[in-house]
């Protein structure tokens, strides 16, 4: 059973009541949007669905995940047994629809289960998020049924994980700029090229991969690929040595004249860019909620710690300045954390969400560097060393402002959609 | 043999709270405090499940008492793997009335009413700590009790059941039906798993009231005060292990 934290924490109190769950799903044929109409706002209580789901990943990481989160780090070990335990528990393929062996959830069940799987260990949340949103979303999304049999229904319990493989040495933020190539040959692709930063490139045993056909026609002869693992032609770069989340492997995906069948074309030629996109905007709600996870167990820490450390003649939770930092930290946790749940609901409901989602990623984000940082404050010297876990919160933090979109290209989503309303008006 | 298998969950004030004494002193604050399933009713819905899925057990039901909020204690059980669930609803003002005694009577009349030949119960709630409820329901019904299970097995008509005693373990013998009730180290109980939690939202709750039950809420017991335990003091240091043991004596610990 869960273990009881030896820092202790501040539970998030929802308290909850009983609810009348309408639930009419709404299936488009590949990807399933439920939509959800709930008799209390989620902006009180969550449903009582999403409440057990809570539960179980909250049980899950402090009995699993937050004590060895830390060795995890220290070695950079991919924990492979927690992560298939994660795939028993129907956590690797959460919004995958039940026909093809998937748990069914909607996304605000991903938002919470992300953060409370990253709450325990920041490690396991990125390697769920990007076999989530970024492997099996656009595969789920946009593949034929043959497709999804192959590349879904085989990678949902925690033994087989995929991975993303659009950024480039040369191109991050640039994406339409990639120069990976894919020759038609007639009857295959040969990519050849080199992606970079990809989260599970060791693991994994599939990738979408995202290459030209067509480099005169920019971001329009993007394609995108499922191309397996191991396969000939593809060889992996070195295993980065990374600040933060060092359970995860990050590493280049090396093309050379590797041969893809035909059939792993993933929807049409020349759509590549638009799937990329549009599984970027639904990423963005998973590492929001990652985001929030390490927040908020930089917040646990530190609010811990400041009502048990005693100095000028009492606990420092006494002090003003430590109180205004603790609010600073809520404040900016609950709000990251309803934007999260408003980015989730909408793409729930059908709607328009990628400016909420980028809002949310942004808001998670810029809260995680910050929590983590005031945590370390807050612990003082303590916060500098490994014996506490701020000093690993402040550095996994850091990526989540810069992986699946740069805070800076959130900032121009956000722009972009704000002058497209404001000029329609 | 397949035993219908009734659960008793309670749904009483998560352990990790921080418990605050009202300041009426006649009870705990509750309000807005998170509520979770009694870690001792946990395990007894596990070790059901365990039994249904040794196919000893061919349907479990778990059942609460409380008021509307009741029904999420019900539900993770289901999310654990129960069947069904039935709701004794008790309004919010009268639970502070809710005696052992009460939900004794009520199990055993569900016990009846539903045919079941094993009732599990945790061996204590959390937050009363009565560790009577197992033992009056076995009277009620007139079966034999196996209280603070570590481990159950099935024989043939009976149950072979290994109970923590004081002086150790005892390993007894009850014939079905019987009631059970669990200790910490019956079992580990199982996350519930997401696909699981899916199937709970399908699974019925039946409602009902005590009195449906035949049951009246009459208090035997009032409570006089609560108060907080004793702030912790200081330790002392002696000099050695003679002056420890006259310091024991003079406090009277030993």
């Amino acid at each position: 059973m869960a273990a009881s934290t030896t820092l202790g924490h501040l539970r998030t109190s929802f308290s909850r009541g009983s609810r009348l769950l309408a639930n009419r799903r709404v299936s488009s044929g590949s990807h399933v949007a439920s939509v959800q109409h709930y008799s209390s706002s989620i902006l009180v209580e969550l449903p009582e669905t999403h409440e057990l789901l809570r539960k179980t990943c909250r049980d899950f990481a402090e009995g699993e995940l937050q004590h060895e989160a830390g060795k995890y780090d220290k070695q950079g070990f991919f924990p492979k047994e927690k992560i298939k335990a994660m795939g028993d528990l129907g956590l690797m393929g959460l919004n995958v629809p039940e026909e093809y062996g998937g748990t069914g959830m909607d996304y605000l069940a991903y938002a919470v289960a992300m953060e409370e799987i990253s709450r325990g260990c920041a490690t396991a949340g990125v390697i769920m998020s990007a076999h989530n949103s970024l492997y099996i979303a656009p595969i789920a999304t946009f593949a034929s049924e043959k497709q999804k049999e192959d590349w879904v229904t085989p990678f949902l319990d925690g033994d087989k994980i995929g991975c993303f493989g659009l950024s480039e040495p040369g191109n991050g933020s640039d994406a339409g700029a990639a120069s990976t190539t894919a020759k038609d040959v007639g009857s295959k692709y040969l990519l050849n090229g080199t992606k970079a930063w990809i989260t599970n490139g060791y693991e994994s045993e599939a990738s979408v991969v995202f290459a030209t056909t067509d480099k005169s026609a920019k971001h329009k002869g993007i394609s995108a690929f499922i191309v397996p693992k191991p396969t000939a032609g593809l060889s992996l770069g070195k295993k980065e040595d990374k600040l933060g989340i060092r359970g995860s492997s990050t590493c280049n995906l090396i093309f050379e004249d590797c041969e893809i069948p035909k059939e792993n074309l993933l929807g049409q030629p020349g759509m590549g860019f638009k799937i990329a996109m549009i599984t970027l905007d639904g990423g963005r709600i998973g590492i929001a909620g990652q985001a929030l996870g390490i927040a908020q167990a930089a917040f646990d820490c530190a609010i811990d710690y400041a009502g048990k450390r005693m100095a000028f003649n009492g606990p420092i939770i006494k002090m003003q300045t430590i109180q205004t930092k603790l609010a600073d930290m809520a404040l900016r946790i609950e709000s990251a954390r309803l934007l999260t749940y408003k980015a989730a609901t909408l793409k729930d409901n059908g709607k328009p969400f990628s400016k909420m989602a980028a809002m949310a990623k942004l808001a998670a984000s810029e809260t995680a560097t910050f929590c983590a940082h005031q945590s370390i404050q807050i612990l003082g010297g303590m916060g500098y060393v490994s014996d506490m876990p701020a000093e690993r919160h402040y550095r996994d933090a850091r990526i989540t402002e810069i992986y699946e979109g740069t805070s800076e290209i959130q900032r121009l989503v956000i722009a972009g959609s704000l002058i497209k309303e404001y000029q329609a008006l | 043999m397949s035993l219908r298998v009734l659960v008793g969950c309670k749904r009483v004030i998560d352990y990790a709270v921080k418990i605050r004494v009202r300041p009426d002193k006649l009870g705990v604050v509750t309000d807005g405090v998170k509520h979770s399933m009694n870690p001792f009713d946990e395990i007894a819905i596990e070790e059901a499940v365990r039994l249904k899925e040794k196919k000893i057990a061919k349907e479990v039901v778990a059942v609460s008492c409380g008021p509307t909020q009741a029904q999420e204690t019900i539900r993770t059980a289901l999310a654990m793997g129960a069947d069904r669930g039935i709701h004794v609803e008790i309004p919010a003002k009268e639970m502070e009335k809710l005696e052992p005694l009460h939900v004794s009577k009520i199990l055993a009349k569900l016990a009846e009413q539903e045919q079941a030949e094993l009732v599990i119960v945790g061996k204590q709630a959390i937050d009363d700590d009565s560790n009577a409820t197992a033992q009056m329901t076995a009277a009620l019904l007139d079966w034999p009790q196996a209280t603070f299970a570590s481990k159950l097995e099935k024989t043939d008509g009976e149950l072979e059941v290994t109970r923590e005693v004081d002086g150790g373990l005892e390993t007894i013998k009850v014939k079905l039906p019987a009631v059970v009730s669990s200790d910490l180290r019956l079992n580990e109980p199982r996350y519930a798993t997401l696909p699981n939690i899916m199937k709970a939202k399908k699974k019925k709750i039946a409602k009902m009231k005590p009195s449906d039950l035949g049951v009246n809420l009459a208090s035997h017991l009032e409570v006089i005060e609560v108060v907080d335990p004793p702030t912790r003091e200081a330790g002392i240091k002696v000099e050695d292990v003679d002056t420890l043991v006259t310091k024991l004596k003079d406090s009277g610990r030993i």
